[in-house]
This record gives structure tokens, C-alpha cells and sequence, in this order.
């Protein structure tokens, strides 16, 4: 297998994903047959090939630096599960 | 009085402007008809009820308004009921995405498309399944239900965009929005027998479209016919400042008016999409639809697309990749169900470990490692030049024909539990849709028949960029010669 079981918890400590151990053998076998099929594309030379990363016309975007009305405050804390006076609450992020 | 369910948009759109339904009565007749069929088809996540009848009310009485005074615009769709996929935020209605993680968001805001489409004077019935952010080709994967096909009960509608498929194939609503990222609008059409758009990237907005793998998400429309798909493609494509991906190009109106003749089209067949493992069934009906095309006039000859087979991992390197970052944003603070811990990396990785389906959390995983120190070059940077490589193969084709002809999937519709247990095996199933999302070139999926099991086949049209009315003018005259796309499931 492409991968080890210590790579697994890497990457998943990587994407902040909490997994069972159960969860970690199985991606530990998908991802690896994955990665298995995916590494036909090393068989490419490429070496001349500049990368897409969008299909159109890259170009700036650009428009006045104007204020204008955003959404209601409410509106937007309406959503979070845990608020205190139209702010976000968290738990103490430095001890 | 007919069943008003079978009312294509176009003879429904003429029917209430001439006052001979209302708007009310036509979202009724849909309501009832979803009320029946959702028991054994479960295509929607949310239904609106009320919303709906208020807005055909509204719709009732502008109408009324209009025609004693007739000279006056008329909203386009004015009193037309539709369906929206589960990830296109309208506000004030919950939207899911298909994921727990995302089970009590309520947007307080309406995605461009469903913006231009409530202007236009739609009426919205619902939000449809999905597979979890629009990672899947069943809808297996959604946190909430699997939605049935329409034609086989015992079958998946395909996916992503499952709910919206099943939901116009089984005239639970005349047209529904889908997205597609690597297919999720044309395989459920194909699998659902019914006609769906996947727009050239950039044609139409993404603002409001719970973001997958931005460099390839697109915002579709699934109907009965290539006439109805074109009037609500039209309606929602464009430039928006708020997606600066969205190009300024001028929508053409699609005329489809009048006899159609293919004589200056010029189709071209990609020997890449006749592999070995198609079904035989899939590769006669496309061939034979192809010979359709020709009769009318069309000129057909043989393309090559080369780098075909390396799409797939591709795409499963690309897409997995922009959806990792993607995805990120769901920790559990801002927006949705939180798992409380005493640390903030507790409550980020709990929150997703125990909110986020299987395959989500195996698509962020494989994008993470794929954007990896030490992977990336080998992974995701080689995957990005390989892109380069199938974009290139779609530039030289179209120098030759005006559009390229080919199943949209290798088998019609698989039973459900069928590739549960293999990502892989149910990967494949996207081989033949996953180029147009990597080109950003548009696609077009409509029925061109039907298997032995009395399922049907689809075949798909691409062409080049921005030109989606070409698609729609050949769909068209198919569809004048041919009666696939009138076939309703029996039996529901």
C-alpha cells in the first residue's frame, strides 16, 4: 500500500478530521488503490506542459473600492451555534 | 383538463398566459403529485409548500394584471413551478448541501441563478437530494435519504444532481436547477431519461453555489426537453459581479423556431468514448442517435480525443484537492451543528470528524495529501499540467467539427448498493463526463433510448466555449424527429 497508517493520521490531522480507527484502515486501503490509479499520470511527460489552473482567460477583476450596504448582522449570526452580543463564542483559543 | 404535470414549460408558460390554468393550479397539481411520488422516489430534502403557493398567488395576480394590460413586460417565467438541487442557497429556506454538517443552515441570501429565475417569476417547490456537496454520482451519499429512478425503483437516479433528475422524470416539477462538477447534471439526466445543461464554466454565476472544486463547478438546468433546458439556461447565464469567473459575453436568445436542419453541423465522434466495458445497448443508441443527427443533415466524422483516459485521475486529484480547501470553512463556529470540547481544535476536528459522510471526508483527505509538502509537484501539479494536456485535445477537435457526440455514461442506471463498498468502481462511472468539467466546455445530455430493462440511454453533445446554443439547436431537431424524451416511468 501507497500509504503508511502514520501518513493517514497526518494527513488527517492536516485537514483537522477527527477518525475512528476503523475509519483510518479503510482510507488507509481506498486512498492507497486511489493514489495506485492516479500514478499512470507520472507515465506523462510534462516537462514542457505549463499547469491549468482555470480554463478561461486569466485577467484581473477589478471594480470601485465603494461601501455599500452588506447582510444584517442578525441575519448572518442567525446560523452560528453559539453567539454572545453579535459575536461568535469560542472556547479560549490562548491559555 | 389534462394532467397538468405533463405540461412541457413552454406549453405551460402559453397556457397561463393565456389564463387557461393559473399559477396556483399548476403548482397544486405538482405539490400533489410530489405528495404521491415522494414516499417511493424520496427526491426532495425540503419542500416549500407554503412559499410556493404564495408565490403562484403573486404570480396569479400580476398575470391577471397583465393581461388587461398586455402591453406591459411580462416576467418571463411568471408562475412557473420549479426545483432547486440542495446546494443553490435560497434565502430563508434550509439548505443542506446533503450534509449533516450543514442541517440547520438557513441562507440569507438567493444564489445568483435562483435570484435571475425568482425575477423571471418562478415559483420554487423545493430543494432536492444531493449526494453531500455534490460529491457522488447516486446520491447514495447524501445524510439524508437515497432517491429512487423513476424507471426502476430497485435503481439510483445517478448523482449528484439525483433529486432534480428524478423529480422532472417523474413530473414532480417541469424544470430543476442541478450543478455539475464532473457530470452531476448529464449523468442523472442520462440515467433519469430526461434533457440537462452543463454550461460552459463562467457562463453562470457560482455566487451562491455552496462551493465544491471551484475551478470546475458548474450551475445546470434539468427538463423534459432541449426547448424547455434553453429557456431557463438563458434566463440564468451571464456575467455577475459576483463571481468574478463569470465572462461578459452576450447570451444569445436560442432560437429554435421553425424546421430544423442540421446541414451545416458538422459532429464529431471521439473513438476514446466507444472503450471496451460500454454497454452494448449505450454504444447502439448513441451510434444509432448519431445516424439520426445525420439524416438531418449533419456531417459526421471521426475525432480524436487522446488523453481521454487520463480524465478520471485527473479529476479525482484536482477536484478532491480544490475541495479540501474548499471545505475548510465548516468548523463548527460560524455556521452549523457543533461538537463543544474544551479546545478549539477539538471542537474543528470533532465537529467534522462526526459531521462530515464518508466520502466527504475521503475526498478532503485525498486533497490534502495531494497539496501536500513533498506530494504536491507529484499529485496535484502534474494533475494540473495533465489538464493542460485534455483541454489542448478539446481546442484541436474543435477546429475540425462543431460538436462532439458520445455516451454519457458507459451503463444506464446501477442498482443501488451496487458500488458502495469500491470510491473506485463508482469513479468510473464518471469517465466519460469528467473532460468537459476539466475544458470547461459545455455539454448537453438528453435520452436517445432505452435498454432492455426498459432503462434509458443517454448521449451527450459537447462543444466549444460559450457556444451552448449549437448544442441546444442539434438537441432540438433530435428531439422534433424523436420521441425518447416523451416517455413518462409507469407504474409510480
Amino acid at each position: 500500500m501507497i500509504l503508511t497508517l502514520t501518513e493517514v493520521e497526518h494527513i488527517a490531522e492536516l485537514a483537522r478530521l477527527q477518525l475512528t480507527e476503523e475509519e483510518k484502515t479503510r482510507y488507509r486501503e481506498q486512498l492507497s488503490a486511489i493514489l495506485d490509479y492516479a500514478a499512470r499520470l507520472q507515465a506523462l511527460d510534462t516537462s514542457d506542459i505549463a499547469p491549468t489552473s482555470s480554463v478561461l482567460p486569466t485577467r484581473s477583476v477589478l471594480r470601485p473600492d465603494e461601501p455599500r450596504p452588506g447582510l444584517d448582522l442578525a441575519d448572518l449570526m442567525r446560523n452560528a451555534p453559539d453567539t454572545e452580543a453579535g459575536q461568535f463564542r469560542v472556547p479560549p483559543v490562548l491559555e | 383538463m389534462p394532467d397538468l404535470t405533463d405540461l412541457t414549460l413552454v406549453d405551460a408558460l402559453q397556457a397561463l398566459r393565456r389564463g387557461d390554468i393559473s399559477s396556483r393550479q399548476l403548482t397544486r397539481a405538482f405539490l400533489e403529485r410530489i405528495d404521491s411520488l415522494e414516499p417511493s422516489l424520496h427526491a426532495f430534502i425540503t419542500l416549500t409548500p407554503e412559499k410556493a403557493l404564495a408565490q403562484a398567488d403573486e404570480a396569479d395576480h400580476r398575470l391577471r394584471l397583465w393581461r388587461g394590460d398586455p402591453d406591459q413586460p411580462l416576467p418571463p417565467l411568471l408562475g412557473l413551478p420549479i426545483a432547486v438541487k440542495d446546494v443553490l442557497c435560497v434565502a430563508d429556506v434550509r439548505c443542506t448541501c446533503g450534509s449533516r454538517i450543514l442541517e440547520n443552515f438557513i441562507p440569507p441570501f438567493n444564489a445568483t441563478a435562483v435570484e435571475r429565475l425568482l425575477r423571471a417569476g418562478v415559483v420554487i417547490l423545493g430543494k432536492t437530494n444531493t449526494d453531500e456537496f455534490a460529491m457522488g454520482s447516486s446520491t447514495e451519499n447524501s445524510a439524508y435519504q437515497v432517491t429512487h429512478n423513476p424507471w426502476d425503483l430497485e435503481r439510483v437516479p445517478g448523482g449528484s444532481s439525483g433529486g432534480s433528475a428524478a423529480a422532472v422524470a417523474a413530473h414532480m416539477a417541469p424544470v430543476a436547477l442541478g450543478t455539475d462538477t464532473g457530470g452531476s447534471v448529464r449523468q442523472p439526466a442520462s440515467y433519469c431519461g430526461v434533457t440537462g445543461i452543463k454550461p460552459t464554466y463562467g457562463r453562470v454565476s457560482r455566487y451562491g453555489l455552496v462551493a465544491y472544486g471551484s475551478s470546475l463547478d458548474s450551475v445546470g438546468v434539468l427538463g423534459r426537453t432541449a426547448a424547455d433546458v434553453a429557456v431557463v439556461f438563458t434566463l440564468m447565464a451571464g456575467h455577475d459581479p459576483l463571481d468574478s469567473t463569470t465572462m461578459d459575453i452576450p447570451v444569445a436568445e436560442i432560437a429554435l423556431n421553425g424546421t430544423e436542419n442540421l446541414t451545416n453541423l458538422r459532429v464529431g465522434v471521439p473513438e476514446e468514448y466507444f472503450i471496451q466495458g460500454i454497454q452494448p445497448e449505450v454504444e447502439s443508441a448513441v451510434r444509432e442517435a448519431i445516424h439520426t443527427l445525420e439524416s438531418l443533415g449533419a456531417k459526421v466524422e471521426p475525432v480524436s480525443l487522446p488523453h481521454t483516459e487520463y480524465a478520471l485521475p485527473v479529476y479525482y486529484l484536482i477536484a478532491p484537492a480544490e475541495a479540501s480547501a474548499n471545505l475548510a470553512r465548516y468548523d463548527g463556529i460560524r455556521y452549523g451543528p457543533r461538537v463543544p470540547a474544551k479546545a478549539m481544535w477539538d471542537i474543528f476536528r470533532q465537529t467534522r470528524g462526526a459531521k462530515f459522510g464518508a466520502e466527504v471526508k475521503r475526498r478532503i483527505m485525498l486533497g490534502t495529501y495531494a497539496l501536500s509538502a513533498g506530494y504536491y509537484d507529484a499529485y496535484y501539479g502534474q494533475a494540473q499540467k495533465v489538464r493542460t494536456l485534455i483541454k489542448g485535445d478539446f481546442e484541436a477537435a474543435f477546429k475540425g467539427v462543431d460538436v462532439i457526440a458520445a455516451p454519457v455514461a458507459p451503463t444506464t442506471a446501477f442498482r443501488i448498493g451496487e458500488h458502495s463498498d469500491d470510491p473506485l468502481a463508482m469513479y468510473l462511472e464518471d469517465v466519460f463526463t469528467l473532460p468537459a468539467n476539466l475544458a470547461g466546455v459545455p455539454g448537453l445530455a438528453f435520452p436517445v433510448g432505452f435498454d432492455s430493462r426498459g432503462l434509458p440511454v443517454g448521449m451527450q453533445l459537447m462543444g466549444p466555449h460559450f457556444r451552448e446554443e449549437v448544442l441546444f439547436r442539434a438537441a432540438h431537431a433530435y428531439q422534433r424527429v424523436t420521441t425518447w424524451h416523451e416517455r413518462k416511468p409507469e407504474g409510480l
